[in-house]
């Protein structure tokens, strides 16, 4: 299905979840936190939230900054 | 200096420098700029994980074991920096907000309607709310008396490095709300934060002035002694000025020749 994560359209599978999202866009990467459609999904519940075609999703992590 | 500690949202902390990591030229850089601060709370960012940096940076600020404090820089509106901060806090694991709401490209100022509206909502969700503000004492006794746990005023715009330019304003901003004022912005030497600590001000918030100075640990070095020597001449109290002369050595005494 297409959504769009950070800005630009991508294809994920039909049933991915916003963890398996996180996985593929942010490995390595700690602190990691992710807004679908303006609104926080806290990192417990991104296993069980499934993402929809039409999704805008933010993938965020820590960067520096004054 | 013991016995002079700086408490902010009920944390307390011996330094009152408080150092920014924008503008960090390496990590190498920041660690040893964050060691030779003697800092105890450092900001950062949020960005999209494409453009941010790898997890090291955290692990350094982990390893020193300082107190992050996330940023909304970059919001534009209360909305836009009332999300970011909640993802902050998803993201770092502490409601600790320094609250950035800009209302202008050029200058970077704050925009006072958003920021206040901003930082109501955020207060009311139970962040503790450190507001960047301008040097207006009316709108930094609004942010107090909306909950912020901290008011900081800039002296000059963000990364100008033109120290303070209205010293007045901080002075009364400072008369004007009892919890803490950081002077945040602006600062480009020493003598900037000296005169800060001078001025009343609880803390010194400042990145630019140390990142990318050419010599990043040995001015982290000169801010925290600069923090130190003005606050020890606040609480020393400063002389009077004066128009004329008034002689240190006594005239009594002065021999004939």
């Amino acid at each position: 299905m297409q959504l769009t994560v950070n800005g630009e359209a991508a294809e994920v599978a039909d049933g991915a979840t916003v963890a398996d999202l996180v996985a593929a866009r942010a490995p390595g990467h700690d602190r990691v936190a992710v807004a679908r459609n303006g609104d926080v999904v806290p990192r417990s519940g991104w296993a069980q939230t499934p993402l929809a075609a039409g999704d805008a999703v933010e993938v965020l992590a820590p960067t520096a900054g004054g | 200096m013991s016995g002079d500690d700086l408490t902010i949202g009920g944390e307390t902390f011996t330094s009152r420098l408080l150092l920014g990591t924008g503008g960090v030229p390496s990590l190498e850089a920041l660690e040893a700029a964050v060691h030779a601060s003697g800092t105890e709370l450092v900001t950062v960012a949020l960005r999209r994980v494409e453009a941010s940096a790898s997890g090291s940076m955290v692990q350094v600020l982990d390893r020193a074991g300082v107190r992050l404090l996330p940023n909304t820089a970059g919001c534009r509106t209360a909305r836009e920096a009332v999300r970011t901060a909640r993802l902050a806090r998803e993201a770092f694991g502490t409601d600790w907000v320094k609250l950035e709401v800009i209302g202008d490209d050029v200058t970077l100022l704050p925009d006072a309607v958003e920021l206040l509206d901003a930082a109501e909502q955020l207060v009311a969700e139970g962040f503790t709310v450190l507001a960047y503000t301008t040097d207006d004492p009316v709108l930094g006794r609004r942010l107090a008396d909306a909950g912020c746990a901290a008011v900081m005023p800039l002296g000059s715009p963000i990364g100008s490095g033109l120290g303070i330019r209205n010293p007045h304003n901080v002075a009364l901003l400072r008369e004007a709300v009892q919890v803490p004022v950081v002077l945040d912005a602006g600062i480009g030497t020493a003598s900037d934060a000296a005169l800060a600590m001078e001025l009343g001000c609880d803390a010194v918030l400042l990145a630019s002035a140390v990142t990318r100075a050419r010599d990043p640990e040995r001015m982290a070095l000169a801010m925290r002694r600069a923090v130190e020597g003005g606050r020890l001449a606040r609480l020393a109290g400063r002389i009077p000025r004066r128009w004329h002369a008034e002689a240190s050595t006594p005239f009594e005494g002065l021999p004939a020749l």
